[in-house]
């Protein structure tokens, strides 16, 4: 029996920069772990059911427009809703800081911003990982 | 929950089939006692394999059928593959990408998995993820495989029709693929047929076809699409179906789908044998001690197969 850690990263909202989350999904791959890359523009609907349908363990959000309050918590509440509860939420982008206690209170349990470095990101998903 | 996993599953429920699927992926035993219990409820799906080289135009291809199949009320299931990496064992699964569209209809279930060190374009959860697909209702599955080069031909063993897609601007190179992939074809699709150099590919699959179709009742069809732009998909979901009446015409479907089952049965005990040798510690000391062994050149890598394989065949 192996288990192999599965993220879905996605880009919610309207913003096209998208080489933070290749990079991330990259960097994610080398470490062993299956990334479902579902590209941008994506409302809170599409990520929750495509992370349902591929039975992830962690959604990855990417979101440089500053609607972060908005979309992630969408995402969240949408998660909570459809009882995704053992399915761990992550966020990267341009995120102030004064932001980040409110994201975490809402259920996005780490906030990555520009200098993370990748080993970072895979630690904290292989620490935190719920299933 | 695992009880009546096959249950939900039977009534279609979303996360029932999405970790069903998962459990099946990781070899678990749970997923073997539901497969038995679901098994009763498929053949009636009808499996549409999609292979071809990288970048033809697959995914977009599987959006666009079943955006029609979806317009005439079927259900559909859609497993697409993409390589893992030998290196660290991930993948990146990027599929879906294609398959936007589809992200909010009920009724369309796609699900991305990594090769996990299986050959032939396929995995081999892949069986697995029919037959559930099968069982939750689904009238149509799509089956996509990595992207081929000559000689990933797993698709036919699983597929009831397989397409094969090529695109222009591959120069001859169809002639080089004469034995492989371009002998297992169903249908011929010519995507992205907009680009120069579409007649040329045409005449070089048509002639394929003339000669590989000779002595049969039934001559391949070679159809031109460009599925960004929806073009040919009417006639694609056609053919596919007159594909389909042809083989339970000619009884070919019971042959192909006994084709099937035997492929995954040969994957099941190969798995099980597999596991059983490589993973239980009782074996693995002694493989230990006979690779040792080999590399000092005391025994030779057959007469260790045969220690082992006399091992289990007592």
């Amino acid at each position: 029996m192996t288990h192999k850690i599965r993220v879905l990263v996605a880009k919610p909202g309207l913003d096209g920069h998208d080489r933070g989350a290749k990079i991330v999904a990259r960097a994610l791959r080398d470490a062993g772990m299956e990334v479902v890359y579902t590209g941008l523009h994506q409302t809170a609907d599409m990520i929750v059911e495509a992370a349902m349908q591929e039975d992830v363990d962690v959604i990855g959000l990417s979101l440089l427009s500053g609607a972060h309050m908005t979309l992630f918590v969408d995402v969240a509440r949408l998660m909570k809703k459809k009882g995704l509860d053992d399915v761990l939420l992550v966020g990267g982008g341009i995120i102030p800081e004064g932001d980040v206690p409110k994201l975490k209170k809402e259920g996005i349990a780490g906030i990555f911003g520009p200098g993370t470095h990748c080993e970072e990101i895979v630690d904290f998903i292989r620490k935190n990982v719920k299933k | 929950m695992k009880d009546d996993l096959a249950e939900k599953v039977l009534k279609g429920d979303i996360r029932a089939i999405a970790r069903f699927i998962s459990l099946a992926e990781n070899n678990d035993p749970a997923a073997a006692q539901s497969m038995k219990k679901i098994h009763p409820h498929t053949g009636k799906a009808h499996v549409i394999g999609i292979t071809g080289v990288m970048g033809s135009g697959k995914s977009t291809l599987i959006c666009e059928l079943t955006r029609l199949y979806r317009k005439m009320g079927k259900k559909v299931g859609i497993v697409a593959v993409d390589p893992t990496s030998p290196f660290s064992g991930g993948a990146l699964l990027g599929d879906r990408i294609r398959m936007m569209e589809l992200a909010m209809d009920k009724d369309v279930f796609i699900r991305s998995l990594g090769t996990r060190g299986m050959l032939g374009g396929l995995t081999s959860a892949v069986y697995d993820v029919v037959e559930i697909f099968d069982a939750s209702g689904k009238d149509i599955i799509f089956v996509e495989t990595v992207g081929v080069g000559q000689a990933e031909v797993d698709i036919v063993k699983i597929a009831d029709t397989t397409l094969v897609v090529v695109v222009p601007g591959l120069g001859d190179s169809i002639q080089t693929l004469k034995a492989g992939v371009m002998e297992i074809a169903d249908v011929y699709v010519v995507n992205k047929a907009d680009r120069p150099g579409v007649e040329q590919t045409m005449a070089e699959v048509e002639n394929l076809v003339d000669i590989a179709c000779a002595d049969k009742d039934r001559e391949t069809p070679v159809l031109q699409t460009v599925a960004k732009e929806k073009r040919g998909i009417k006639e694609l979901v056609d053919e596919i179906n007159k594909h389909r009446k042809y083989l339970e015409k000619t009884k070919e479907f019971d042959k192909q789908r006994r084709m099937r089952y035997e492929a995954e049965l040969v994957e099941i005990i190969k798995k099980r044998l597999m596991s059983f040798i490589f993973d239980e510690s009782t074996f693995k000391e002694k493989i230990e001690k006979l690779l040792d062994q080999i590399s000092r050149k005391e025994v030779d890598p057959y007469t260790a197969a045969e220690e082992i394989l006399g091992k289990i065949l007592k």
